[in-house]
């Protein structure tokens, strides 16, 4: 700055990139990513139980358009768990149904019919993915033959399972996909409320981008899955969490994963999804907004429940 | 009293005081409802806000909320583009006046009810008085067409040096003309859905639906609406820009027509998604939109061109570092085409990559992915050009010295270090998985707070500098209440 002043040293853009170049320094000093330990906390709610919806109207999508379903149904309280898919991935490659294909779990879907739509790709019928077999960031491993759930994750959601992979997994216990339709009575039963438990969403009602829960360290792995039925009422650690069912009984209906629906939409491969994950804002946690995503996709915001006759 | 009317007389009646009055309303919108969202929210500033201010938000109806938010900060940007328009561009009195007249109603009323009716409850009067003002708008957008006749021989121009006809027909001013008549058509492809809404017609965001084979008729008008709309208003500052800074010559020669026919083209294409041509509407919008885009590249280079011309002037043999100097020794010049040029990496280029490789990289994402990339793309395209006209309106208040250097190079590199991370934001999957990419998003997006938040503090600096003169006897507004516009000079009477 000799002999010079402020004004020509500004204009001689030298400024700028000092600055510049401080911005990004001070942006690289955070603190390396780390794998943060999992809390484990036990919710109480029974991942094995089913409840009965019943047959009848409701007020569906965002302008209460008034459906009849025809038909009542019995549906999962909870997500799917981790430990529950493990499971059914060993007993199924025990029993052939499943394969190992190279880094991948692969199971036969019988195709969609095909209408050559824009966009549209086919989904004939052969093997697909079900989950990855060695994806690190994936909440279960295979070791030994043999698949179990990381540490911490037994009652977590199910994640890093293609839409192939739920309807697998439903299909194999008699069981099937909800339909968008089913699956929006289910999370907000009758009276036309936007969330699973009312009308007005907190922290301490669901688990979405940046909510505060234990589960979560912004700085490092961001927002991750919490236990299923984990917003219940009680307290974790100093956690506040409201009992947040729906109508029925249902918890998760809105956060934590998003959950793969069985719909299958003419002119178009991509399956929906609903529900909202522990990565969106609240808007996408109204219970009528969807996701979709090709079927073959997986990642760690996604899972899903299956339905049954009642 | 006398004195509050002269500065009311000045914000309403001088060029300088109606686009500050617009630049200030969308300051305090954005400033007020920018707290309802992103980082505001999760540090629970939203709720304060909502609290505090006694807003009704209901979840259901947040598309509609968002809707007319932007719609509102669209009215204000047209508004200040006519003003601009009618400043740089002959027109007889009457429409001048009549036009800046209904416009500045019409956007004040939009925005003051139709965002007392979206977050305050609804009161229906406030709707009624929304769409009256929007209604206004659209009626000054019918007079200026007219106003900018390029039929009228007392617009005929002769000299050789600016794009015209055999017979005179001013091609600059057939390009505006276009330009102005295409939005006004254009607006009613989002009228009509909207007074069809509860009739068959419902509220939506158009990155929604993107992945939906079947659309409505409807849908389709209104995500053509939406897209020619944004483009009109980058081809209209375009336009504004060249004649702020006197396009002339060979380019302007060659632009002019370019800059018609692609906007006819393109209009054409996007009116065409709700016709039998939906299948081909895309390829009609690309025909368009490149003539379109050149025609800018020549404004582009016309300017740098004048500016490094002009910065060398006393330089007999000058160096390439003597004009890379010239050239961004002014910001406020060189800017507004640098941001142009800078669009094609933020926006043009990613929407053409994202284009080409579609069903093979995008659509293998799941939609809000997708979506997020929209949001982002149309989200830097409107804070371009809002970045444009910022820079204009700096030289139109005769920013000097340091002031205007830090002022210009200020609002260019926030910005740019604000685009940049949006656009790796919204590409991130590209490099990083869902699982790993936290401490990217954290990065980029204090980038992006870093950079909004640096223009969004040198334009609050701007506007307090600029109401405390308002407060002064002599201050500066009294200077721009009485300075005349370009086309004064050459009045031309009805």
């Amino acid at each position: 700055m000799k002999g010079k002043t402020w004004s020509e040293f500004y204009a001689s853009g030298r400024c700028w990139g000092i600055a510049l170049v401080l911005m990004l320094v001070l942006t690289a000093c955070q603190p390396a990513m780390a794998a943060t330990p999992l809390p484990m906390y036990d919710t109480g709610v029974d991942p094995n139980a089913w409840v009965v919806v019943p047959a009848g109207s409701f007020l569906s999508g965002q302008f209460n358009t008034p459906i009849n379903l025809e038909h009542a149904f019995a549906i999962m309280v909870t997500d799917v768990t981790v430990d529950q898919y493990v499971r059914f991935l060993n007993q199924a490659l025990a029993d052939g149904t499943l394969r190992l294909q190279g880094d991948q779990v692969v199971g036969f879907y019988p195709g969609d019919p095909f209408h050559g739509a824009k966009h549209e790709e086919e989904i004939p019928a052969q093997d697909y993915r079900f989950v990855p077999l060695n994806d690190p960031a994936a909440p279960f491993v295979y070791q030994e033959n043999a698949f179990t759930p990381k540490a911490g994750y037994a009652h977590h959601p199910m994640t890093y399972v293609s839409w192939f992979g739920a309807w697998g997994y439903c299909h194999y216990y008699g069981y099937r996909l909800p339909s968008g339709l089913e699956w929006e009575k289910a999370a907000r039963g009758e009276d036309g409320r936007p969330y699973p438990w009312g009308w007005e969403l907190t922290p301490a009602n669901a688990n979405y981008y940046s909510s505060g829960d234990p589960f979560e360290d912004m700085r490092t792995v961001g927002s991750r899955t919490t236990p299923v039925g984990f917003y219940n009422g009680k307290t974790y650690d100093g956690f506040v969490t409201l009992d947040s069912p729906s109508p029925y009984g249902l918890y998760d209906m809105a956060g934590n994963v998003w959950q793969w629906v069985g719909d299958i939409t003419q002119g178009m491969h991509y399956r929906f999804m609903r529900g909202g994950s522990k990565d969106n804002y609240p808007p996408d946690l109204r219970v009528w907004v969807t996701n979709n995503a090709t079927p073959v996709y997986y990642g760690p915001g996604t899972g899903f429940r299956c339905v049954r006759e009642p | 009293m006398h004195e509050f009317r002269k500065r009311v007389d000045y914000l309403f009646s001088s060029t300088k005081g109606l686009i500050l009055l617009a630049i200030a309303m969308i300051a305090l919108e954005t400033a007020l409802f920018g707290l309802l969202s992103g980082p505001m929210a999760e540090w629970g500033v939203r709720d304060w806000v909502v609290k505090t201010l006694g807003m009704r938000l209901v979840p259901a109806e947040r598309e509609g909320r968002i809707i007319i938010l932007y719609h509102t900060i669209a009215m204000a940007v047209i508004a200040i583009e006519t003003y601009l328009i009618t400043a740089l561009v002959r027109m007889a009195p009457f429409y001048r006046t009549a036009v800046r007249l209904l416009i500045t109603v019409g956007y004040l009323v939009a925005m003051i009810f139709g965002l007392g009716f979206a977050y305050w409850g609804h009161n229906w009067a406030f709707h009624g008085l929304y769409i009256a003002g929007l209604t206004l708008i659209f009626f000054a957008g019918g007079l200026l067409c007219i106003g900018l006749w390029p039929w009228n021989k007392a617009y005929y121009v002769r000299d050789p040096a600016y794009a015209h006809t055999r017979s005179g027909v001013d091609l600059e001013r057939v390009a505006f003309f276009t330009t102005a008549l295409t939005t006004v058509i254009s607006a009613v492809f989002g009228a009509v859905p909207g007074a069809y809404y509860g009739h068959g017609f419902q509220t939506f965001l158009a990155e929604d639906i993107i992945r939906l084979p079947e659309k409505t008729g409807f849908q389709y008008a209104v995500i053509g609406h939406l897209h020619i709309m944004l483009a009109l208003i980058a081809i209209m500052l375009t336009l504004i820009i060249g004649r702020w800074l006197d396009f002339k010559g060979v380019l302007h020669k060659i632009a002019m027509p370019l800059m018609i026919l692609g906007t006819a083209v393109l209009n054409l294409g996007v009116w065409g998604v709700v016709t039998p041509l939906e299948p081909i509407a895309h390829m009609i919008i690309y025909v368009g939109a490149t003539p379109a885009m050149l025609a800018a590249l020549m404004l582009v280079i016309f300017g740098w061109d004048q500016l490094i011309r002009e910065g060398t002037r006393d330089i007999p043999k000058p160096s390439a570092g003597q004009k890379l100097r010239a050239l961004l020794h002014d910001p406020l010049r060189f800017g507004p085409l640098w941001q142009m040029v800078f669009m094609n990496f933020t926006v043009s280029g990613v929407g053409i990559f994202v284009a080409v490789r579609l069903d093979e990289i995008f659509r293998q994402w799941p939609a809000r992915e997708e979506r997020l990339i929209l949001t982002g793309h149309w989200h830097v395209l409107s804070a371009i050009i809002a970045t444009i006209i910022l820079l204009y309106y700096g030289d139109l208040i005769g920013l000097k010295g340091w002031g205007r250097r830090l002022y210009g190079w200020g609002i260019i590199v926030f910005s740019d270090l604000a685009f940049a991370a949006v656009t790796v934001y919204e590409m991130k999957r590209l490099v990083i998985s869902e699982a790993h990419q936290q401490p990217l998003v954290n990065t980029v997006l204090l980038l992006v707070d870093i950079g909004l938040g640096g223009v969004l503090v040198i334009l609050a600096l701007v506007l307090i500098w600029r109401l405390l003169d308002l407060f002064r006897p002599k201050g500066r507004w009294t200077v721009e209440a009485q300075q005349a516009d370009p086309v004064m000079k050459t009045e031309v009477k009805a």
